[in-house]
């Protein structure tokens, strides 16, 4: 999979990555350089100005209308502040990752494949919230919300999965926590993960390849063991930081 | 001997004199407007001598069984009249507000379809209502449809205002499982406004009872014909009667308003 593109002033300046189709792979950098918006074109909720997105031998920049849609479904999202919908249940949320496979009139009536809720009642219980399935969503902690958001996109049976500081909005313990169950889940589903973080150490942990971004561009792409010094202080800037 | 350490300083607060001569303009101004259209003190005293003979010929309301029936038909009548057009009112409100909104729609879109909510709010009830009139004749066809005018008014400008406070963090995540236009709206947008939409919805019912007495005093049916024809015979008892049985009816919708709101919690 590789890409490359630019705008007017160029958040990220004609990059071109291609990532591994396993794994998890993370995306490091400062605030501002352009990782979000890097995971953003991927599944096309920000439109890249130029360049190519191949996935599958799809090139998903140039997608639109249905087959966009149907790209998509192909890719589960995490987002950094869960964007689950506030006031339908938990349920509903989890169902949600289905939208692109049932009709809008079927899902307004909430009239989902038997098969979906049932795998819909196995994802909750892999991430511990099936006593809240009838909950709403606001009612739940930070943590717990993630669980559903993570819930929500392994739901889509993606091919892969796309994470925006899925633990930006945690506290350490839940960070881990959230960490292991994406590692876990990707791993026993084969799904390739591709996530923006902040934390060096979580993502030294927990990826099994890093891309290290700075002002737009690439500096480092490799394994989380040769993540030197060196190339923190390249990427973020700085060293007093690194003490 | 502290006074002697405080530095001078300038106030803390600056007058305002451009409002001060604003407030002063207006006082003056409505002064001058009362005397122009002769609002004077003796008149408002002579005003509340009519208007205690007025509420003396009130009493007692008449409640004879003939004029109870008028009465009764009349209030059923306003009845429908609100219930149908709130109904009409608030279904094609619905696709009006979403495409008026404009994080959704595109300014083509948009843009026509405010202006129709604009049309259909620069006019009063009653003046839409006389049209509606000399357009489909006298009766309850005209109250309503002049309703249904003024629903769309109030509650597709209100919705699509909603909408487009709404958290497009949760649109994004519902965009990005793939999820067909219809789908995005029910379960990203939907969900967000439903409430409020209720909201207006059942004030607009309550407003849309109220203003169903009055459409039938230019002959678009309802209770407000029988009104205004007791007025003009004088029957100032009967107007009493009349009277209490609305402001029955609006204490009984105002209950049902909290009961709905409630439900849709």
């Amino acid at each position: 999979m590789r890409k490359e593109y630019r705008r007017g002033v160029p958040v990220l300046r004609d990059i071109s990555i291609t990532f591994a189709n396993r794994g998890i792979t993370a995306v490091i950098g400062p605030s501002g350089t352009g990782k979000s918006t890097l995971i953003r074109c991927i599944n096309r909720l920000v439109e890249p100005s130029a360049g190519q997105i191949l996935f599958h031998g799809l090139d998903l920049a140039s997608l639109r209308g249905k087959a966009l849609r149907a790209a998509r479904r192909r890719i589960g999202m995490v987002f950094q502040e869960y964007n689950l919908v506030e006031r339908l249940t938990v349920m509903e949320n989890v169902l949600s990752g289905r939208l692109g496979y049932v009709t809008p009139l079927k899902a307004w009536l909430r009239k989902y494949p038997r098969e979906d809720i049932v795998s819909a009642f196995d994802l909750l219980d892999t991430v511990g919230l099936t006593q809240f399935a009838n909950q709403r969503a606001d009612a739940l902690s930070g943590g717990q919300r993630q669980r559903v958001g993570i819930a929500r996109a392994v739901m889509q049976q993606p091919e892969l999965l796309l994470a925006d500081e899925p633990t930006s909005s945690l506290d350490p313990k839940t960070s881990v926590e959230i960490m292991e169950l994406l590692v876990s889940i990707a791993e026993s589903r084969r799904i390739p993960v591709i996530l923006n973080i902040h934390n060096v150490p979580l993502a030294r942990r927990f990826a099994t390849h890093v891309i290290g971004m700075a002002e737009g561009r690439v500096v480092y792409d490799g394994p989380p063991e040769g993540l030197t010094d060196d190339y923190l202080k390249q990427i973020y800037g700085g060293e007093d930081w690194l003490e | 001997m502290r006074s002697e350490a405080v530095p001078a300083r300038p106030p803390a607060f600056l007058p305002n004199w451009p409002a001060r001569l604003a407030w002063i303009a207006l006082a003056l101004y409505a002064l001058y407007a009362a005397s122009i259209l002769d609002v004077t003190w003796a008149r408002f005293v002579i005003g509340l001598e009519n208007g205690i003979k007025f509420i003396g010929r009130m009493l007692p309301p008449d409640t004879a069984a003939d004029k109870m029936a008028l009465m009764l038909k009349g209030l059923y009548e306003t009845l429908e009249i609100a219930i149908i057009a709130s109904a009409l009112g608030i279904l094609l409100s619905l696709p009006i507000g979403l495409l008026a909104a404009r994080n959704l729609m595109p300014a083509w879109v948009t843009w026509p379809m405010r202006l129709l909510i604009a049309l259909c709010r620069s006019f009063h009830q009653v003046i839409i209502a006389i049209l509606f009139v000399k357009a489909v004749g006298f009766g309850a066809l005209a109250g309503i449809l002049a309703l249904i005018v003024a629903s769309i008014g109030f509650i597709a400008k209100l919705f699509a205002e909603a909408i487009e406070e709404i958290s497009l963090k949760q649109v994004e995540a519902i965009r990005a499982t793939g999820a067909p236009f219809m789908s995005v709206i029910a379960y990203g947008v939907m969900p967000q406004v439903l409430n409020r939409f209720v909201g207006f919805a059942t004030y607009q019912v309550d407003s849309n009872l109220r203003n169903s007495t009055m459409v039938g005093i230019v002959g678009a049916g309802g209770i407000g014909g029988t009104m205004f024809a007791a007025f003009q015979r004088f029957d100032y008892d009967f107007l009493f009667t009349i009277l209490l049985a609305i402001i029955a009816l609006i204490m009984v919708s105002e209950m049902l308003q909290n009961w709905i709101k409630k439900l849709f919690q």
